[in-house]
């Protein structure tokens, strides 16, 4: 219990990372698509290509590394130096025909570039009817659309990974049983293990939240209030989870597998923070629906950045709010069933 | 005489705590060295020092011929060592155990294989080498870890409360172990709270908040004192 | 030496009798290719388009229903505010506004040009320009068949685009290499981080360390079965993308493997480095996560490293995955070779030795 306190390291990791973290995402991590290397093949370097090439290089979109030969093109997207080459036809200036080839390994920047690509020559060349704009970014920056997903992958590792290995490690040292016989309620003494984690997550969840508002700019339109209670929740959530998995497994290294590959690898890939979720294909997005992340990522998603009223997120609230009452009702069964069968000899995996 | 293990004034504080506080003392070849105490008097730490896992903050000695301060990996080569906490893999077999350990100082598989049964037949249990650490009751443990300690034929070794929680039958077979490696040239160090352990060492030093409060043969200490057993004497010195 | 190979036969030993670890180890990788190529796939569906009419004509309504003809597009909404469709866009209901402009069928009928704008949201890259290409496309093709039937000749350039080593823009051939990635680094870092955490908690790690074992062998004996693991994950790996997606190397297999090799050495290296400076499990797992994440969000695997800023970009040298990405995605894919990715390998190998002597300086069998 208080031992946890005690180890200043621990603390001054699962403090100090969730930190830097958030700032570093905030800043680096973005699914915009920017600085993308283009070069240009023209046979005849008329008016017009030099014109159609200035655009180019005047788009923040793209870095001009210069002219190629047609014969070098293949090596240079094989190699890396460049991700699309723009061939300008032999009468570009009447015609407006050109040509993108594009390194098709990066499917992102390939089919993003294109569309970028055109818009921006469309511009010059005067022989297209369309005329694209993309526009910025008129609802928020990509960067800062992270923070809910991180928020909610740290809270699950802290509470549920943490606590769950805390609590088989007191199982596989033994002291678990010590405990156990002691006249200490056996309900006190798991919550007691779920204590600390949960103040951590509460200090880490405010530093968060600092942060957010303060240097990435993410509007906490929806009430710092409604904030902090969805996310209570989502905490007590994690530690039940932490309590089933406790549960379940007998070693430490078990424990951890468990936690990474039911809880942290599913939230990665299904919460909706690096993929959208609509793209999943139908059978697994009934997974989705059934992972508390996902729910906490939306709602936070719409009280923080999109400012919504917290009525307005009754359905995540409320999914969460079941799902947590459910697993704590189950852990705990699950764990007086075990007192009853303490004849189990706790092996060390 | 031949001194095995040679100590000074050896120290080791930790922050301002001095957990052993400037000891001396000698262990002759073939000596059965008792080093009791209560617990957190320091046994451990001293042994630690010996053995070349901790670095002694002031103080010299030598184990085997080697300095303690600076010359660490050499002593490794010469003892052989069994803790308290652990001593075997218990997801290996027996037979797995010794040639692992075996190996590690520098026996050839042949050397291991016939050791291995020298060492088994002499507490028959031959016919278990392939079975798990895992499944064998503590005492078996405890037997078979110290002989996996002298299976390079080690100049000294080092006990680390070898004895902990097994039955009065159990310990004495133990110690009927030591004595037979003691004949054979070993030195045998060894921590102990157990005081009646005591009357099976040549000689015994008693450790009360880091200094050594006695160095004697059992028989002379308990003379001295006009003490019937080793008990009366501990508790005679530490009041 | 020769304690090294007992050493090491031990961990193998240990590592084949812990029924849980080693069936995970050879399960993992097959699920993870299983299912993860199907889960990220990106194909762009349902972009909706706000049409702005102000046209109103014939070939404005041709447009309209070749638009809603396009199995990617949604017509959700016809106006002739745009206001009102930009603030569609902007509450994120709208991905595309196309306004056709007054008098646009007639322009065309004269022979000349008209000017059709066409607005993309571009907050999720990816859709917006998939879905302004299918938009385009299909405007386009309205304006040559109204075209086509009034006699009108339409010249406006041929434009055309050939996307190299994956035609079709499969976003799983994309993925695969990222995700065989991720199960090496995986696997090659946490399970030797947490195998040797786990000795120094049980105390098993001070019977070595009174033995003659030197730092280098015993930091060896942890590193080399996970080695020869992370070459066994990435064979499975490799085989169930082939056999499943049909998405086999085009370059060198055995550049990959060497790849790999050095890419366990580094990551397994840095892994027992965490280790050895860590108490307890918990701060071991928490800090390799705390890079795991790092590595997997900035080294160029999921999203590009151009679009990071420059510093970040910098900091990634330091990376041993951005090295390994650039080798797997361009040998898996493009077919590059060895000789043309001289630099991410020499960049790797420096990497490599430096973090396995980090390993083993940091191990200490005296305190």
């Amino acid at each position: 219990m208080l031992h946890i306190l005690r180890d200043k390291r621990t603390m001054l990791v699962v403090l100090v990372i969730p930190l830097i973290l958030i700032v570093l995402f905030g800043f680096t991590v973005t699914t915009d698509v920017n600085n993308i290397k283009v070069m240009a093949c023209a046979p005849h370097r008329s008016h017009s290509v030099s014109e159609a090439v200035n655009h180019i290089q005047a788009s923040p979109y793209f870095d001009f590394r210069g002219f190629v030969d047609a014969c070098d093109i293949d090596r240079m997207l094989r190699t890396g130096q460049v991700s699309a080459v723009v061939v300008f036809a032999s009468d570009y200036s009447s015609s407006g025909s050109y040509q993108m080839l594009f390194d098709g390994a990066d499917v992102n920047t390939a089919s993003t570039s294109q569309a970028y690509l055109q818009s921006v020559l469309a511009g010059s060349a005067a022989a297209s009817p369309f005329d694209v704009h993309m526009l910025y970014n008129p609802q928020m920056k990509s960067s800062y659309n992270f923070v809910p997903g991180i928020m909610g992958m740290i809270f699950m590792l802290i509470c549920a990974m943490m606590t769950s290995i805390s609590i088989v490690r007191e199982k596989e040292t033994g002291t678990m049983e010590v405990l156990l016989v002691s006249p200490v309620k056996p309900l006190y003494i798991i919550i007691s293990k779920m204590v600390p984690y949960l103040l951590l997550s509460l200090i880490n969840l405010a530093i968060i939240l600092l942060l957010a508002y303060y240097m990435l700019d993410v509007p906490m339109a929806g009430g710092v209030g409604g904030i902090v209670l969805v996310s209570f929740i989502y905490l007590v959530l994690a530690l039940a989870l932490g309590m089933m998995v406790s549960n379940m497994v007998q070693s430490q290294i078990a424990a951890l597998l468990i936690s990474a590959m039911v809880m942290m690898m599913p939230v990665i890939i299904f919460s909706g923070m690096m993929f959208p979720i609509e793209n999943l294909p139908w059978a697994l997005r009934w997974i989705s629906y059934v992972i508390p992340p996902r729910w906490y990522i939306d709602a936070m998603r719409k009280l923080m950045i999109e400012g919504v009223a917290l009525c307005d997120v009754v359905l995540e609230v409320g999914i969460l709010l079941a799902e947590t009452v459910a697993l704590m009702a189950a852990a705990t069964k699950k764990f007086n069933d075990r007192l009853e069968q303490k004849g189990v000899n706790f092996k060390i995996l | 005489m031949d001194y095995i293990i040679e100590v000074k004034g050896l120290t080791k504080r930790f922050g301002s705590f001095a957990a052993v506080d400037g000891i001396s003392f000698a262990v002759r070849r073939g000596e059965i060295f008792g080093f009791l105490g209560a617990n957190g008097a320091g046994k451990t730490t001293a042994m630690r020092m010996l053995c070349g896992l901790s670095f002694p903050t002031e103080g010299s000695g030598m184990v085997a011929g080697f300095d303690v301060m600076t010359q660490g990996e050499q002593i490794k080569r010469h003892i052989g060592y069994m803790s308290q906490r652990f001593s075997l893999y218990e997801d290996l077999t027996v037979y797995e155990n010794m040639e692992l350990f075996g190996g590690i100082y520098g026996m050839k598989q042949a050397d291991i294989a016939s050791r291995s049964r020298e060492l088994l037949d002499r507490i028959n249990f031959a016919d278990h080498k392939d079975d798990l650490v895992q499944s064998l009751p503590l005492g078996w443990r405890q037997k078979l870890a110290f002989m996996v300690a002298t299976m390079h034929s080690p100049e000294i070794v080092f006990l680390d409360e070898p004895t902990g929680g097994v039955d009065p039958i159990t310990r004495r077979q133990f110690w009927d172990l030591i004595r037979g490696a003691a004949r054979q040239g070993t030195a045998i160090f060894v921590t102990t709270h157990y005081m009646d352990e005591a009357a099976y060492c040549d000689r015994i030093t008693i450790m009360v908040d880091g200094r050594i409060k006695a160095l004697d043969a059992p028989s002379a200490l308990m003379q001295q004192l006009e003490a019937k057993n080793m008990n009366e004497v501990f508790v005679k010195l530490c009041r | 030496m020769s304690s090294l190979s007992f050493l090491v036969k031990k961990e193998f030993i240990q590592f084949r009798r812990n029924k849980f670890i080693s069936r995970l180890v050879f399960a993992f990788p097959v699920l993870v290719m299983l299912i993860v190529p199907l889960v990220t796939n990106m194909e762009v569906r349902g972009v909706s388009v706000a049409l702005i009419d102000h046209d109103q004509s014939s070939l404005s309504r041709r447009m309209l229903s070749h638009l809603e003809a396009s199995k990617s597009l949604r017509v959700r909404m016809q106006s002739s505010d745009y206001q009102q469709a930009y603030r569609q866009l902007e509450d994120g209901k709208v991905d595309i506004i196309v306004s056709i402009p007054e008098r646009c069928e007639q322009t065309l009928l004269l022979g000349q040009l008209p000017c059709i704008s066409v607005d993309a949201n571009a907050v999720n890259s990816t859709k917006s320009g998939m879905g302004s290409q299918y938009a385009i496309a299909a405007l386009g093709k309205a304006l040559s068949e109204v075209a086509a039937e009034s006699g009108v000749s339409l010249s406006s350039g041929d434009i055309s685009v050939r996307h190299f080593y994956n035609e079709a823009l499969d976003y799983r051939f994309y993925m695969i290499p990222a995700f065989i990635i991720i199960l090496v680094l995986l696997i090659c870092c946490f399970i030797p981080a947490l195998n040797l955490v786990v000795e120094k908690e049980r105390g098993t790690i001070e019977q070595i360390n009174v033995t003659p074992v030197s730092r280098f062998e015993f930091t060896l004996s942890k590193l080399i079965p996970y080695w020869l693991v992370g070459i066994v994950v990435l064979t499975e790996a490799i085989l169930t993308a082939g056999l499943v997606y049909g998405l086999w190397p085009a370059g060198n297999a055995g550049t990959i493997y060497l790849a790999a090799l050095l890419f366990a050495l580094t990551m397994s290296g840095f892994a027992i480095a965490v280790a050895n400076i860590s108490d307890t499990m918990q701060q071991c797992i928490f800090v390799l996560f705390f890079f795991v994440m790092i590595f997997m969000l900035m080294s160029g695997m999921l999203t590009p490293l151009e679009s990071m800023p420059q510093w970040a970009q910098w900091i990634t040298v330091a990376f041993p995955p951005r090295w390994f990405v650039g080798i797997m995605r361009a040998v898996y894919l493009k077919g590059t070779t060895l000789a043309e990715l001289a630099p991410n390998f020499l960049a790797l190998l420096l990497l490599a030795i430096a973090f396995c002597s980090i390993a083993m300086l940091t191990y200490r069998k005296q305190r």
